[in-house]
């Protein structure tokens, strides 16, 4: 009972400091310009060199300044200066290394020189490792330090041509995994040869510091402080979109040296952890087993909100802080929420200022009009909360082995099977079940937002969709079983064995949670007779038998690296086939024609005769179906009303740069909906006390009847 | 006693190796040393030579078990089993396969799990035991009935419908503590409190009737009748003599988690945030972290055993008739 009371005492002393009792957070950081957000895996790699995930750019595209970052407002997505004060400028060399006119050929191009000039000035965050001698601190150096904020004293320097160069040397670093080592090395000149240099370099000395500087990289120079320069083998447009990733970001070398010190590692003091930039923001605080936090670069000043946005933006209120410094937000608060149920109801509460929407809350948070237009619940808009929406630059699809005999390959008896399959599967029906209607079904590789890719009847795929009213149609069932009777299996049966025709779909998916999904599925091939045993597999079976090309059907995804049609259509090309070449060609796919116009696209600037040549390939894989299309997601974000300038931007990481927070509506709206409930304490307290006095009358009772 | 701990101790080492194999074999048999690079690499652009240099940088390019390409005593030590065993007897974990200190990592998070484990495990043991005391002293009486009923009725309850539960009317509708979070010293209070009423909550059922089953053993034996005929109250009786002599069983059950506490709770820590050493083993199994894995079970034996000898120690002092030898 005494505890129960110190309990009670104690839980209304620490409400009594101003804070709301359910408030997750400090009160003293009540008015401040924060951002408060979750993320449910921590991340893996910190360093911009080994980093490739979204939820690890999540945080590196805020903290590192690569020189080109996508423009926030503008759509179609479109790449702007970030460090460098202008776009590159590129220039074209033939063999000889002589100066080629711009629009040269690209068979005539042997080289291509990108020019970045830095903007003046940019300073690094602060960090212990620009204070001079941290680099080289003696031994003992390190007691009574177990994070970057035991050091007493940091520094910071200004940001040189130098660093990005350096930067571009890590990519190959013997001790670290960087996922582009291999592409950059097929474009960046000597590249390869300097990984090789370097690989013996370290072999020679294991315990010294790699000197990076030592060794020269011909594909890169530095001109001067402020501008440097990156050779590349052809002619490669889409080199600009990874000058736009953490890849390309400066790095110090006194930081790499700082961290390589004896005692670092153990302290878990590394660059993997603690990463250092020239961003807006920097991380204060790793937890990653409860939170993350950035906190704004005190020395960053190079970079205004943007005066200028798509068609509506200026309507809708997004360039009203046009100009002013960013970042708008001082402080944002990451905190880990593995569960989505708590992650909903602190949103819900106010504790998160936007929130994705899981399936379970689908129902209490969207209402889709007859037309098929999501809007807030009403429950929603009460509180002020308001919907964006967004197709992501990711497609979900099945694919068929093209090396299987019964449906890969290039002969009409298969392709005609793949197009029965194709009819029957019907996405539209998958994602109105499984998705919530979040998502659209794809016509090709390419989704919406990316060039190449078509609106209304020019963009669908006629051997499954008819086009009705300017809208898609799905043929119907009939047709896919005529198909599949021409193909030689009449209502699913071989027509040559008399055995019924069984497809085998390798997939991750499984248990109890995917069980109606793969219901869904079988149902699908059932419609046409056709039986399909769903084989589900752990992540590396399943990745083990597409390295060796023993599936006949498997379902995967793509995410885009940047928003160019190469980066999706390079998924079908015949050199990249997986089982082969090891390549992201997962479905063996095959086709000379394909593969020639993919060769011809892949160097060409957007244009209509990119355009033409991206229809004809397309038409070429819809005829010969070697994927179900599947589906390109689309993104459900809410946000509070104290929230501003939110416009859904798939390709830009670094978007909270651009947010800005009204702490004190959040602050008085938080108190309204946050008021502590007590007569259940009381209640609790009562009941108690009353079982207690029945309890010791009964007990009295008892003894005195003895 | 020194002896007899002595000896304990030493048949900790063979048990501890052969959990140690065990956990290896069983780790190696479902994956491979490329299914781990792969995993840690990533899904897209992973090439073959950044599967080998990242097995080569973490140790996982030997043989497992037996190098045959070796002499001497490096066809054991120059193996994956050797290189990533051996040290741990000294209880040097060495590094995750993304790089952090796992002995670091364990101190971090051991704090705010025990922070919720052992309010939880005291909280709970006074609330099972003074309710069993309770449906014992009123037995056979409606109170009793209705006290198993309850039981019962608690112990057919998932944890996850309490926490769900809990949040829902505590958190989300009475707005009196966080929904879920952490935060250190004091202020760890809001975040704790419903965490562990859940968990003394969830445990109610299942050791309160077990406990209750000792405890009317213990009340039908000579010495209570003899207690009772001196005239003793019925709830001296049960506080000074029954409790007393329950406590073998009790202490059977309980000492030996204790240790384990430090390694926290799944569920509870997953769904409250809280940063604690429950969800790591999982998350490194997910990520077939072997390294941590291998040394979260090498951790998790050390403590069981530590437990069996702790429970052993305590008999001595509740029942002098014991003696360790």
């Amino acid at each position: 009972m005494k505890a129960l009371l110190l309990a009670l005492t104690f839980l209304s002393l620490t409400a009594c400091d101003g804070g709301l009792w359910n408030d997750p957070y400090p009160a003293a950081d009540e008015g401040k310009s924060i951002l408060y957000t979750a993320f449910t895996e921590r991340p893996k790699h910190l360093d911009p060199a080994q980093a490739y995930s979204e939820n690890e750019y999540e945080f590196l595209a805020l903290i590192y300044s690569p020189p080109l970052q996508y423009h926030y407002l503008k759509r179609p997505y479109q790449l702007v200066p970030l460090a460098a004060s202008e776009m590159p400028r590129v220039m074209y060399l033939d063999q000889q290394h002589r100066l080629l006119p711009e629009k040269a050929a690209p068979g005539r191009i042997a080289f291509s020189v990108y020019e970045i000039h830095l903007k003046p000035n940019m300073r690094y965050q602060p960090h212990p490792a620009f204070v001079p001698g941290n680099d080289m601190l003696k031994p003992g150096g390190l007691r009574g330090v177990y994070g970057l904020n035991d050091f007493p004293e940091t520094g910071t320097r200004t940001v040189t041509a130098a660093d990005y160069v350096y930067q571009i040397k890590r990519l190959v670093h013997p001790q670290l995994h960087t996922p582009i080592a291999g592409v950059m090395s097929e474009y960046i000149v000597g590249l390869k040869e300097y990984a090789a240099t370097l690989q013996d370099a370290a072999k020679a000395h294991p315990d010294d510091f790699l000197d990076l500087n030592r060794y020269p990289l011909p594909g890169v120079e530095v001109v001067n402080g402020t501008t440097y320069r990156i050779t590349i083998h052809g002619k490669y447009p889409q080199f600009a979109y990874w000058l736009a990733m953490p890849f390309f970001s400066p790095m110090p070398q006194e930081v790499e040296r700082f961290y390589a010190q004896p005692g670092m590692r153990e302290r878990n003091l590394s660059l993997d952890w603690w990463p250092v930039g020239s961003g807006p923001y920097y991380l204060s605080e790793n937890e990653p087993n409860r939170r993350m936090v950035l906190a704004r670069n005190p020395y960053y000043d190079s970079e205004n909100y943007p005066g200028e946005g798509g068609q509506g933006d200026a309507q809708a209120g997004l360039l009203s802080d046009a100009g002013k410094p960013l970042p708008l937000i001082d402080r944002i608060v990451f905190s880990l929420e593995k569960e989505t149920i708590p992650y909903w109801n602190k949103f819900l509460q106010g504790y998160y200022d936007a929130s994705g929407i899981s399936s379970d809350s689908f129902d209490q948070a969207v209402q889709v009009s007859v037309n098929g237009e999501a809007n807030v619940s009403d429950v929603m808009k009460a509180q002020g909360i308001t919907l964006s929406t967004s197709v992501s630059t990711s497609t979900f699809y099945t694919g068929f082995n093209w090396l299987d005999p019964v449906v890969g390959g290039s002969s009409e008896r298969t392709r005609k099977l793949r197009r029965a399959i194709a009819i029957a599967v019907d996405f539209e029906e998958f994602i109105s079940i499984f998705a919530n209607g979040r998502g659209i079904v794809a016509q090709s590789p390419i989704p919406p937002g990316i060039f190449g890719y078509r609106e209304g009847c020019a963009g669908i795929n006629t051997y499954v969709y008819d086009c009705v009213k300017g809208k898609p149609e799905r043929k119907p069932i009939a047709e896919a079983r005529r198909l599949l009777a021409e193909a030689g299996y009449p209502g699913g049966v071989d027509a040559r064995t008399r055995q019924p025709l069984v497809i085998h779909l390798d997939t991750t998916a499984g248990g109890v949670g995917n069980k109606s999904r793969l219901d869904w599925i079988r149902k699908q091939f059932d419609k046409i007779g056709v039986q399909l045993d769903v084989r589900s597999t752990d992540y590396n079976r399943f990745q083990d038998k597409l390295r060796r090309g023993d599936t006949q059907m498997y379902y995967f995804g793509w995410n885009a690296d940047y928003p160019d049609p190469e980066n999706f259509l390079f998924l079908l090309n015949g050199p990249q086939a997986k089982a082969s070449k090891g390549g992201e060609n997962a479905s063996n796919y095959e086709n000379p024609e394909f593969d020639r116009l993919f060769e011809q696209m892949k160097n060409m600037d957007n244009s209509p005769e990119r355009q033409a040549i991206i229809d004809r390939m397309l038409e070429i894989l819809r005829r010969d179906s070697p994927w179900l299309w599947g589906y390109h997601p689309k993104n459900y974000v809410l946000q509070h009303q104290w929230l501003h300038n939110i416009k859904p931007n798939i390709m830009a990481n670094n978007k909270l740069k651009y947010w800005r927070v009204d702490p004190t509506l959040r602050d008085r709206l938080r108190r309204e909906w946050n008021q502590p409930v007590r007569w259940p304490l009381w209640l609790g307290v009562g009941g108690v006390l009353l079982f207690g006095l029945w309890m010791w009358r009964a007990l009295r009772k008892r003894e005195e009847a003895r | 006693m020194i002896a007899y701990l002595f000896r304990r101790i030493l048949y900790a080492v063979p048990i501890l190796i052969g959990v140690n194999l065990l956990t290896f074999a069983l780790f190696f048999v479902v994956n491979t040393p490329d299914d781990m690079a792969r995993m840690q690499l990533g899904i897209k652009r992973v090439t073959p030579e950044s599967i080998s240099k990242w097995k080569q940088q973490h140790g996982y390019d030997k043989p497992l078990l037996i190098n045959s390409t070796a002499s001497g005593k490096d066809k054991l030590t120059d193996t994956i089993f050797w290189q990533k065993s051996a040290s741990m007897f000294v209880f040097d974990f060495g590094y995750s396969d993304d790089g952090r200190s796992i002995s670091r990592e364990i101190v971090t998070r051991m704090g705010p799990s025990l922070s919720i484990a052992l309010p939880t495990f005291f909280v709970g043991l006074l609330v099972y035991v003074s309710f069993a005391l309770l449906m014992t002293l009123f037995r056979a009486t409606v109170l009793d009935v209705a006290g198993v009923a309850l039981c019962v009725v608690l112990m057919s309850i998932s944890t996850l419908f309490y926490i769900i539960g809990g949040q829902f009317l505590v958190s989300k509708l009475w707005h009196l503590v966080p929904i879920s979070g952490y935060a250190g010293g004091l202020d760890s209070f809001k975040f704790v409190v419903l965490p562990i009423v859940i968990g003394v909550m969830g445990g109610v059922g299942s050791s309160s009737r077990w406990y209750r089953t000792i405890f009317l053993e213990e009340i039908g034996k000579d010495y209570v009748r003899t207690a009772r005929a001196k005239g003793l109250s019925e709830l001296r009786v049960l506080f000074t003599h029954v409790l007393k002599n329950a406590m073998i069983p009790i202490l059977t059950g309980v000492v030996v988690v204790i240790p384990l506490l430090f390694l926290g709770s799944l569920l509870t820590e997953s769904f409250f945030g809280i940063p604690g050493l429950g969800s790591y083993t999982i998350d490194a199994i997910n990520a077939q972290d072997f390294s941590i894995v291998r040394a979260m079970v090498f951790l998790g034996s050390v403590l069981y055993i530590v437990g069996l000898i702790l429970t052993d120690l305590s008999y001595t002092v509740v029942d002098p008739r014991v003696r360790l030898a």
